[in-house]
């Protein structure tokens, strides 16, 4: 029998590398969705959970239990996508792992752990909001924001070694055989990498949240709760956006300065040279000509180091071999993720400047319908432009999944069956997603019905005794 | 070090079988609670019981691969690469149970709450049974070293992976029910205690016999974990067995919470002696603890992670546990007006 199973795994002989890539960027795009979510939300809970302790406010009371239970069904989506990815790292790049492991797996030791603390005081705030008292209550919601901002610290760390590979020695065989950790974990990508994914993180999961509260008030939903809830998500992600262009500004010039190959694919530049104009949109053909788009003269080599200005030289493609650098179809996916990213991002920071003007000159936030239509757009607007970024970081590294160490071609595993995994994972990733919309939006339809809560089921309220409890058990109708 | 590092990763796939594997298997008796009626009670015991912690117990799962990628990159890359059949099943199968355990939670209509319960309680079953297929490839040395993949299909369809898969099934399953009888007994259900109690019973004694039988396969088909049970492993071997007698002994008297201890107590010294077995092999009889090691900068950098873990997220874990217990994480948030309108699962 299994001779025949075995002819069947031999008969779907197929190239598995571009199945494993695909499968893996394709996980990767979902969870990074997820991600801003578990790493920002939390703060925004705890904002509105301050407010309504601190000023006895119902309407941010009724946001934060709401966003609370919101964020458990994310969190359970995102640890699930997340655990995905570690079988991943083996399953789609076993030589990968065995090569590296010791060097990449160690800011991982420390996602694990703080992932872990994430993983229990979510449950602890999340069920917690009747029986503990209020402030009490709040601050397990802290943990959870902390061990955000590391976890998600940890994991770009493990990221940007692939960018930066460091802190290792290797023999004569080319096996790791002495690992400085402090050096793996802070390795020279590190610090800038973190911070702008940590910033990404802060910058999706508000203006998602926010965009939601845009389009109810757009349908007319302008009561004080919606309001609330933009206003406290909007205003994170406006004072994360500025903060963002500026770490994204000093990124690009270490890549400059790092990773020269990418930064010609991002400037699309087919020959060293100074004097190199940023162009927007453009195509690089296979003979290494660029044509169209609009060029802006001198500008990318300007930015590159303002100090020498246009004089600034740009290593171009021709610089690198053709099989160290990406290729002409990559440096085309590359550029335009470059140009989306930061022409997206430039919007939503022209987006926050609006929302900040309005509060300096009227103390409130803008009431024009085009506000709220752009505001509604952000959310998904603020993915793509995350989405986009991780594009040109990971496909600008091509072809190596270690930086002129490894290359993905010979990281890949060779089972030549996984492209069936791939397909399960697509099928079973477009229902998971599918169905995690139609649950927040079956609740939060479920919420509007509903209105509020009622005086005797308050949070933190006095039906917290148990008779109460069993008193209100018995009212529900029995199904 | 790296035989320290070995203990802390078996230390974790315990912890995963006894507080992980719990959960799966309040998953299988969720999946035999009958129809929407009748399984309604002891569904209920069960949402109530794993709600507020199987996410936390989740995550031994990860710790598990962290501890074996960063500190065993070779054995890691070995068991993905030979393994990938049941491991891809198993990933999908997390995805399942997680994503529609949290949906079923949130979700109204019974339509949707039967469709996510379903899914949840399937995968469930097919999970554990994953694990326990990919433990029995392992320890009857199908998984070879050294960059070369196994076989594909035999390395996981053979007695000894078929009896372990089933074997964990009927261990989860077991240690379940005798959590969920000390749930009930807190829940002050006094019917649901004794539907565990019987469920438990019966487990245990399938669990039982299936040992007994999975002793039969790996005299012939895994010698070296055999013989490492009649030595390394045989106090283990012998704690199973004595605890696991004095958890029956116990379940017979009605006694749930020394059987609860005990019972725990059986599934760990089960799944460390299989441990103990097959040691010094990660891979039995191709690939040592100590060969696969990583260089020591790395198994220091994951001790210091461990201490540091033992440190934060064990109190943090014993928090969750405590106030999960003393009832005052009694449901998701409040009864919001809109789940009593609707009339939404009882919790």
């Amino acid at each position: 029998m299994s001779a025949t199973l075995t002819e069947l795994v031999a008969i779907s002989d197929v190239n598995p590398v571009p199945w494993a890539r695909g499968q893996m960027a394709f996980t990767l795009a979902f969870h990074i969705i997820l991600v801003p979510l578990g790493v920002s939300w939390a703060f925004m809970t705890l904002i509105a959970n301050y407010r309504a302790i601190k000023h006895d406010d119902r309407d941010a009371l009724v946001l934060a239990q709401r966003w609370s239970k919101y964020m458990a069904v994310t969190f359970a989506v995102g640890a699930v996508t997340g655990t995905v990815l570690s079988f991943e790292f083996g399953l789609l790049w076993p030589k990968f792992m065995g090569q590296w492991g010791a060097a990449f797996g160690v800011p991982f030791a420390f996602e694990g752990l703080f992932f872990f603390t994430e993983a229990i005081f979510v449950s602890i705030y999340l069920f917690g909001w009747r029986r503990l008292k209020p402030w009490t209550h709040f601050w397990t919601g802290v943990p959870i924001v902390l061990a955000g901002l590391f976890g998600a610290a940890s994991v770009v760390a493990a990221n940007a070694w692939m960018n930066s590979p460091q802190g290792f020695t290797l023999d004569s065989n080319g096996n790791v055989v002495d690992v400085n950790p402090v050096e793996v974990i802070f390795n020279d990508a590190m610090p800038l990498q973190a911070l702008h994914m940590i910033l990404a993180a802060y910058v999706v999961g508000p203006f998602l949240v926010a965009s939601v509260y845009a389009a109810g008030m757009l349908r007319g939903r302008t009561d004080r709760y919606h309001r609330l809830g933009f206003i406290i998500a909007f205003s994170v992600g406006a004072v994360a956006i500025p903060i963002q262009l500026g770490v994204g500004d000093t990124l690009a010039r270490w890549v400059y300065n790092n990773q020269p190959a990418k930064f010609a694919a991002i400037e699309m530049v087919p020959k060293t040279s100074d004097d190199v104009p940023e162009r927007l949109l453009g195509h690089i053909n296979n003979q290494g000509e660029v044509s169209g788009g609009i060029p802006i003269p001198g500008l990318a080599s300007w930015l590159s180091d303002p100090s020498t200005g246009k004089s600034t030289t740009v290593q171009g493609l021709d610089a690198f071999p053709a099989d160290g650098r990406p290729t002409y179809g990559e440096v085309n996916v590359v550029h335009l993720a470059w140009d989306v990213m930061i022409g997206l991002g430039t919007l939503l920071f022209l987006l926050a400047v609006w929302y900040a003007i309005s509060w300096v000159f009227r103390r409130r936030m803008p009431q024009s319908k085009w506000f709220l239509r752009a505001a509604a757009c952000s959310g998904v607007l603020a993915i793509i432009t995350m989405e986009a970024g991780w594009v040109v970081t990971e496909v600008g590294r091509q072809p190596w999944i270690v930086y002129n160490r490894m290359r993905v071609e010979d990281a890949a595993t060779g089972n030549s069956g996984i492209w069936v995994m791939t397909v399960a994972v697509v099928a079973l990733y477009l229902a998971l997603g599918i169905a995690t919309i139609v649950v927040l939006r079956g609740m939060s339809r479920r919420y509007r019905r509903a209105g509020g809560f009622t005086d005797h089921d308050t949070p933190y309220g006095p039906s917290a005794s148990p008779g109460d409890t069993a008193a209100e058990a018995e009212e529900e109708p029995v199904r | 070090m790296s035989t320290t590092i070995a203990v802390i990763l078996m230390l974790a796939v315990v912890a995963y079988a006894v507080f992980g594997g719990a959960d799966f298997g309040a998953g299988f008796w969720d999946l035999i609670a009958g129809g929407p009626e009748g399984g309604s009670r002891p569904r209920g015991v069960i949402e109530r019981a794993i709600g507020p912690v199987w996410e936390a117990n989740h995550v031994w799962l990860i710790f598990i691969f962290v501890i074996l990628w960063t500190s065993f990159p070779e054995a890691y890359a070995s068991i993905t690469l030979t393994l990938y059949v049941p491991l891809a099943i198993a990933a999908l199968g997390i995805v399942f149970r997680g994503a529609s355990f949290a949906f079923r939670k949130v979700v109204v209509t019974t339509r949707y709450q039967r469709m996510f319960g379903g899914l949840f309680a399937i995968s469930s079953v097919l999970v554990p049974y994953c694990m326990g297929a990919i433990v029995g490839g392992v320890a009857s040395g199908e998984v070879p070293a050294g960059g070369e993949a196994g076989d594909p299909v035999d390395s996981w369809i053979n007695p000894t992976s078929i009896i372990s898969g089933v074997l964990a099934i009927a261990v989860i399953a077991y240690l379940s029910a005798v959590y969920l009888v000390w749930d009930a007994r807190h829940q002050g259900d006094a019917e649901m205690v004794e539907y565990f109690r019987r469920r438990a019973l019966i487990a245990a004694i399938v669990v039982a016999v299936l040992a007994v039988v999975g002793l039969i396969v790996l005299h012939s088909e895994a010698s070296y974990v055999f013989d490492g049970l009649k030595t390394r492993g045989l106090a283990l071997v012998i704690a199973t067995v004595v605890c696991g007698a004095g958890a029956l002994f116990l379940l017979v008297r009605g006694a749930p919470r020394g059987a609860r201890l005990l019972g725990m107590l059986a599934v760990a010294s089960l799944v460390a002696s299989w441990g103990a077995a097959q040691w010094p092999y990660l891979l039995p009889e191709s690939l040592t603890v100590s060969d696969a090691a990583a260089p020591s900068g790395t198994l220091q950098a994951v001790l210091v992670a461990v201490v540091a873990a033992v440190v934060i997220v064990l109190p943090g874990f014993g928090l969750l546990f405590l106030l999960h217990q003393r009832d005052l994480l009694p449901e998701e948030g409040v009864e919001d007006v809109a789940d009593q309108a609707s009339g939404s699962l009882p919790s």
